[in-house]
């Protein structure tokens, strides 16, 4: 009566569960890590520069994914709305992944450099003021309020523990390099875009003096979709 | 194992397992729920065999039979709406804008196709129908930056304005009063002179010296603009920044300019004729 064993002692009914849970589990997602398709290999995809993190994260403190996704997907009327599909490579540096599953506002995925940053700041500060027929909420206070920024470096050295491969020289300037991109032409992008090609650099909520939580929101907005060379990128290598 | 046992109250089949006296009851389930089960299990036999599914190894998964991917799916629906289209395509690609504005069916089309590229890409800042907005100029009237013929607009939209594309319209009002180009006194009496060009105020000879020695060189002689330098009109009375004596000391002291993005590159020409020629249409266009 190996039934009675399970149903008389707590401790062997657990162990038994995480068993049999755990099987479940490993089945799904250890052949994942086998394949060499789940992520297809691209050129461009880079961790993202300290100032894109610090944007990203105020990005899922104020729950943005609840109205927007982040995640063409392969059908046609959104790769003709929105642009190429979504690859797994360009979320392979997010924790936790910003795909999101509704779509109050439009999809996010290919935002980078369809506005300017003009547009970004009063839309963020009030969307009616350029989308008159908008029903986005508001952050006016993103663009009071200072980004702390001591920081950087410990959100750098969290992502490697999980994963992230942020060397140890992007790691020692990370608070640098976040200046350096929010203040533009002053602090030095040279090495900054060394450390991440491609990062869009500026002043970005017109107020040079600071750097706000906006700066970091829109330097974040404005690099999606954009890492991702799709010149080199060959579809038929990438097909599932 | 105990043998078969009826319970005395209910006369169900106990389990034979027992907790302080108390007996558990064997009650099967229901029998349209087992068969359900059977049926989801072979189900995902069918799968199995016909998509993807199964990983074996070596980095690699079973394809199924019927071979089927979803991003090769939508490459094939692209590749058959090209085909489809195709006719229309070469013809938009074949054609300069001039020549898709004379041609009915070329019209017809660029106009339907135009509103929806409109719509996705260019509301957010020019508004639904091209009214503009505070600093996004009106797309509507025919007051144009730089330049309303076919050809300028499309230029504005493949390139941009201010953009990062190295063709980009470019121009920049210098900042008059923090480089001590001119002094607080000259910006008073050439903001006059300027407010004086849409028949507000008195303008003053001096204020007309000094706009003919700073300001004419972008915004022409009669203060109707220069599309080439992408001075604005500022004898119209359509202004980006505001309209008032402050909001044109406001452009002397700390000079805005807006920026408009460039669509090559996230368009296709064709679509950039498209929407050119709806632009073109919107009321203005010379
Ligand atoms: C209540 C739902 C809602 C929330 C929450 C929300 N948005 Fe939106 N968003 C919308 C809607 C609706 C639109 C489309 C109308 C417009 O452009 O304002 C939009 C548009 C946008 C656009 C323009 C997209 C495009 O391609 O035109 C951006 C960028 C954007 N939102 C960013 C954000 C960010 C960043 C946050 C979080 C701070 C956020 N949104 C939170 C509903 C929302
Ligand atoms: C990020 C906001 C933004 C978006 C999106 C945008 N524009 Fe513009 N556009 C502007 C600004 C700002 C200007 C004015 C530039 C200047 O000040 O010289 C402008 C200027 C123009 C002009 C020239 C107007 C003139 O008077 O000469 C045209 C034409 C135009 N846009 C068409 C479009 C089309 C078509 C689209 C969509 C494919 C589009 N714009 C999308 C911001 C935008
Ligand atoms: C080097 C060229 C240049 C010179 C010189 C120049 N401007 Fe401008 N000005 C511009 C440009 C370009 C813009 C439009 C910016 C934009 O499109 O966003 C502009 C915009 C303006 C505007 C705002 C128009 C509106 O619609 O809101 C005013 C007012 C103005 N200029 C006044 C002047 C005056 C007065 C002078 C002389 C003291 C002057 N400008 C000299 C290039 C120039």
């Amino acid at each position: 009566m190996s039934h009675e064993k399970f149903e008389t002692n707590v401790i062997i009914l657990i162990i038994g569960i995480l068993i049999t849970i755990s099987i479940g589990g490993l089945v799904q997602l250890v052949p994942l890590y086998t394949m060499e398709q789940t992520i297809e290999e691209v050129d461009g995809m880079r961790p993202y520069s300290p100032l894109e993190l610090a944007g990203r994260n105020i990005y899922v403190r104020e729950g943005c994914y609840t109205c927007h996704s982040q995640q063409v997907r392969p059908f046609r009327d959104e790769a003709e709305r929105y642009g190429h599909y979504s690859l797994a490579a360009e979320s392979m540096y997010d924790h936790p992944f910003q795909w999101g599953s509704k779509r109050t506002g439009p999809d996010l995925a290919r935002v980078g450099g369809k506005y300017s940053n003009d547009w970004h700041v009063a839309h963020m500060i009030d969307p009616r003021s350029v989308v008159p027929e908008s029903i986005m909420p508001g952050y006016p206070f993103l663009a009071e309020k200072d980004l702390g920024f001591d920081d950087a470096a410990d959100h750098l050295g969290t992502l490697r523990v999980v994963g992230v491969p942020y060397t140890d020289d992007q790691i020692a300037n990370a608070a640098a390099d976040l200046a350096a991109q929010a203040n533009g032409e002053e602090g030095d992008t040279d090495a900054l875009l060394a450390r991440y090609p491609k990062a869009v650099v500026g002043d970005f909520d017109g107020d040079p003096a600071r750097v706000t939580e906006l700066d970091a929101m829109i330097a974040y907005l404005q690099m999606l979709g954009t890492l991702v060379d799709f010149t080199t990128f060959k579809p038929e290598m990438a097909q599932r | 194992m105990a043998q078969k046992e009826h319970d005395a109250l209910t006369g169900t089949e106990t389990t034979g397992h027992e907790w302080d006296g108390i007996k558990e009851l064997n009650t099967p389930l229901p029998r349209w729920w087992v068969y359900l089960l059977w049926v989801t299990v072979i189900w995902a036999v069918v799968y199995y065999v016909l998509y993807p599914s199964w990983p074996i190894g070596l980095g690699d998964y079973t394809k199924g039979v019927l071979g089927y991917s979803s991003r090769a799916e939508l490459a094939k629906e692209l590749e058959a709406v090209k085909q489809s289209r195709a006719g229309w395509l070469q013809r938009f690609e074949d054609s300069t804008v001039e020549e898709v504005a004379g041609d009915p069916d070329l019209l017809n089309y660029a106009m339907a196709g135009g509103r929806v590229i409109f719509a996705d890409n260019c509301a957010p800042c020019h508004g639904s129908g091209g009214q503009g907005a505070p600093a996004y100029p009106v797309l509507a009237d025919d007051d144009w930056i730089w330049g309303g013929t076919l050809e300028d607009i499309l230029f504005t939209i493949r390139y941009g304005v201010r953009a990062t594309h190295d063709e980009t319209r470019l121009s920049e009002m210098p900042n008059f009063l923090a480089d001590e180009i001119i002094t607080a006194e000259e910006a008073g009496e050439v903001t006059d002179y300027v407010m004086s060009l849409t028949g507000a105020g008195v303008a003053t000879v001096a204020g007309q010296t000094v706009f003919m020695e700073q300001c004419a060189a972008c915004h022409g002689e009669d203060g109707k603009g220069l599309k080439e330098l992408g001075g604005p009109n500022l004898a119209d009375g359509i202004w980006l920044y505001g309209e008032g004596r402050d909001a044109v000391m406001a452009q002397l002291g700390n000079p805005r300019h807006g920026e408009m993005p460039a669509w090559v590159g996230r368009l296709d020409d064709v679509s950039i004729k498209q929407v050119t020629v709806y632009v073109h249409s919107l009321g203005g266009g010379q």
